[in-house]
């Protein structure tokens, strides 16, 4: 129990570590605090990464990995990008086939058998091409009328969908499908053993995280106002990231999608003191990898300290 | 008794009876080895149906292929006349009412107690979701249902002892309402309290109208406890019987005949010291001071939890000593890591609490399991001679008689329980080792290849090695040890002289002060 609580309170720490660095860096620089303006727009670019983050802790919850929400998200983002129509209709169509996606990953790693790196690598790669297919050439645009009801510069809707992200798993934790989540993660074959249809339960999680890349995209595409058929490949690190740094055991079995929230906005906190501090974009990713083995070792560190308290 | 061919449902009283559970002609191989051939099964509602064999007859992979966990090669399978051969998997068994207990226990380690108890059927308030906050009082109330309120079912099933998770596996299966339940080695990891506590529910199930199939190494549960006994060997049913005595049970379970329990000890301990052992502390040892000999079996005893186990795993370097001086051979030895004790002369074979948790490596072959410890020996510049390995190899397996000849290079957990203990101790006999501990190495081993082991040990001290014996099965203690420790609160409580012969002694030394006290 108190293991659990540390584990999550990891991803916290760390959100709230970063937060503050970011205050000082942004406020030595510019000489006053940062804006709602400035805040939005934090929550507008997390936001996808949020959406994939919460993904992929289902899939590490499980004992799994989803190298594919890439992939996935790449697709989506092209579709959107490339088609313009302003009803409700698309929308729905390009979650559909998010979920659509993750569902072929489900069903080979539930049914076929196969490793789930092994598959989502291979779905990776055949995700990414479908996507350069569709949208050869960054471009693209949407509706106006859609972007102000997503993730409008002006008015913190951002804030709405964090909130029904957050719900969203609060819920799921709190169905027999959420804990036969945990179940399949803590030891497959006992869960198997005891009668939790595992195969079913493990290809709804991929298929979610499907969806979960699906509203990433449409998100990206959002804030972005057009498409790019590469857009997904950054969030494949990045979701892992913040699964990690959330404190979600790599093993499965134990850890929230909170946490994974928190380390996806902690992420995408660094990218902006990276940026106020005036280092070349350049290192971005040198910084961000730094900043990934820093908060995991402290995170074991922490761990290991736990243990040795604690009586054998 | 002649043996039907076809599974008959013995003299059937009404003529058509239906069987609760009914599995013919199955069989179902591992890689190359045939677990079960051609093996029949049969129970009947409202009765306790033992299933006994030796290690590696195949009794769990018969209940596996009954509960679905594994699918059988050929033959059928039957849960009240239901025909369940081609459908795999525990969750289709369980709407038909089976429930099993696995000897390889089937809690979820990161889920509490109650999210265990309850995964199947959380408590739900409105719009269908999970009431977290509900989960641990219902949990408490199911546990108190069976008598259990030691347990909190807050905490992680990880965190339990094993005997404790024991208990939530069987509470688990009992709770769920089953009309078949099957027991694989229910007992192996409980104290005897717990063990009536188990039979009593196991009665009460029978009386109404359950089936229940169990397995036991302890022929006194058996008889105590079953309506009927099968008899499996080498993969199949050679006997169901109604009355049988543990002379003609042990027969038909080894193909061999009955010859004692325990052999003559032939050993004898010379002068030489081989372990001497003064003050010795750290973890729940106290001060412990023992002197073995070179031919010796010496054997620790006492209540469980009294540092026996710290004892043996500070002298293999596993655990730090914090106090007190260890002489292998009359000199001084520090022994900081496993490492430092096989260098001066120690093996250990100990088969812990948790079994293929530590000891065993199991996907790796027989042979690498057996030659581990002395890799360097035959080496050059890092590279193994592997040719020199399956010499060395080759003579153990034959020596412990591994595996009934089998091939070395096969998994070692394809081999059954006993040989894989086998197998751990043959890796220390390959380190020429001079002292040898050996913690609790006959749990969970069917009566021949304990007595195998019994041989194999007295064998060792006869060539001049000197054997720190601990089990936590008194009589083998009283039996086979040339002298006794009697360990209480990580000290020497009493030395006894053996053979002992009689467990009682050995435990009325080991309570005795408490009672004075």
């Amino acid at each position: 129990m108190r293991e659990a609580l540390r584990r999550v309170s990891l991803g916290y720490l760390v959100l709230a570590a970063t937060a503050v660095a970011y205050l000082v860096v942004y406020s030595s620089r510019l000489g006053r605090f940062p804006t709602s303006f400035d805040y939005l727009s934090i929550l507008n670019t997390t936001l996808p990464l949020v959406f994939v983050a919460i993904g992929q802790s289902l899939v590490v919850l499980t004992g799994g990995i989803d190298l594919s929400v890439g992939g996935i998200v790449s697709l989506c983002v092209a579709v959107t990008a490339s088609t313009v129509s302003t009803s409700a209709l698309w929308l729905v169509a390009v979650l559909a086939l998010g979920a659509a996606c993750g569902a072929v990953n489900g069903l080979i790693v539930a049914y076929g058998r196969i490793a789930p790196i092994l598959t989502t690598l291979a779905t990776l790669s055949v995700f990414t091409g479908l996507a350069l297919r569709v949208l050869p050439v960054p471009g693209g645009s949407i509706p106006p009328q859609v972007r102000h009801v997503l993730t409008n510069p002006a008015t913190p809707t951002g804030l709405i969908w964090l909130g029904l992200a957050v719900a969203g798993w609060l819920v799921l934790r709190r169905t027999r499908f959420g804990m036969r989540v945990y179940a399949i993660g803590s030891d497959e074959a006992s869960a198997r053993a005891v009668g939790v249809p595992a195969a079913a339960v493990k290809l709804k999680v991929y298929a979610l995280a499907g969806l979960c890349a699906a509203l990433a995209a449409v998100f990206y595409v959002s804030t972005t106002t057009s498409g790019d058929a590469n857009a997904g490949a950054p969030f494949i690190l990045t979701s892992i990231a913040s699964v990690v740094v959330g404190g979600v055991a790599f093993t499965g079995g134990r850890g929230s999608a909170l946490g994974a929230v928190a380390g996806a906005v902690a992420l995408t906190l660094v990218i902006d003191i990276l940026f106020f501090a005036g280092i070349d974009p350049l290192y971005q990713s040198l910084f961000q990898g730094l900043f990934l083995v820093v908060a995991v070792l402290l995170g074991t560190v922490a761990a290991l300290a736990a243990r040795r308290r604690r009586p054998a | 008794m002649t043996e039907t061919p076809s599974i008959a449902p013995a003299p059937s009283r009404s003529g058509s009876e239906t069987l609760a559970v009914r599995a013919s002609g199955v069989d179902r191989a591992f890689g190359g080895v045939q677990a079960l051939r051609d093996a029949s099964f049969a129970a009947r509602p409202g009765e306790i149906h033992a299933l006994a064999g030796e290690n590696g007859a195949g009794k769990s992979t018969l209940i596996k292929v009954l509960c679905g966990v594994i699918r059988a090669d050929r033959g059928a399978v039957e849960i009240f006349g239901t025909e369940v051969t081609r459908v795999v998997g525990p969750a289709a068994r369980r709407r038909l009412g089976v429930a099993t207990a696995f000897q390889e226990l089937s809690l979820l380690p990161d889920l509490t107690v109650a999210e265990n108890l309850l995964l199947h059927d959380p408590p739900r308030g409105r719009l269908g979701l999970v009431r977290r906050g509900r989960l641990a009082p219902v949990a408490r109330e199911v546990l108190r249902r069976y008598g259990v309120d030691d347990i909190d079912p807050r905490a992680a099933a990880a965190d339990l002892s094993v005997a404790q998770r024991q208990v939530v596996e069987l509470v688990r299966v009992l709770a769920g309402e089953p009309r078949v339940v099957i027991l694989d080695e229910p007992t192996a990891a409980l104290p005897d309290r717990q063990v009536e506590w188990l039979a009593r529910h196991m009665r009460r199930l029978r009386d109404d109208g359950c089936c229940v199939v169990f397995t036991s190494h302890r022929w006194r549960e058996i008889e105590a406890l079953a309506d009927r006994v099968t008899v499996f060997r080498n993969g199949t049913r050679v006997a169901t019987r109604e009355r049988l005595s543990e002379a003609e049970a042990v027969t038909l379970m080894s193909g061999r005949s009955f010859a004692g329990a325990y052999p003559t000890i032939s050993a004898r301990p010379t002068d030489e010291s081989a372990l001497r052992v003064s003050n010795l502390s750290g973890g729940r040892l106290r001060g412990v001071d023992l002197d073995l000999r070179r031919g010796e079996i010496l054997g620790v005893g006492g209540l469980a939890g009294q540092g026996q186990r710290d004892l043996f795993l500070t002298l293999f370097g596993a655990r730090r000593a914090e106090g007190g001086t260890i002489e292998v051979d009359g000199r001084a030895v520090t022994v900081r890591s496993p490492k430092d004790a096989i260098r001066a002369g120690v093996g250990i074979a100990y088969v812990p609490e948790d079994r293929k948790a530590e000891g065993l490596f199991p996907p790796l072959s027989i042979r690498d399991n057996i030659a581990t410890a002395t890799l360097s020996r035959r080496a050059t510049a890092g590279f193994v001679n592997r040719s020199a390995e399956r010499v060395a190899v080759a003579s153990i397996v034959d020596q412990l008689r591994i595996g009934a000849g089998r091939s070395t290079s096969g998994a070692a957990d394809t081999l059954s329980g006993g040989n894989q203990q086998k197998v751990v101790m043959a890796r220390w006999l390959l380190t020429d080792a001079r002292i040898l501990l050996l913690f609790d190495v006959t749990r969970g081993v069917d009566a021949a290849t304990k007595h195998d082991i019994y041989e194999l040990v007295d064998t060792l001290a006869a060539r001049g090695k000197a054997i720190l014996y601990h089990s936590s099965e008194t009589e083998e203690i009283a039996h086979l040890c040339h002298r006794v420790l009697v360990l209480r609160e990580g000290r020497v409580a009493a030395e006894l002289a053996g053979p002992v012969g009689d467990a009682e002694r050995i435990v009325a030394a080991s309570i005795k002060e408490s009672q004075d006290a």
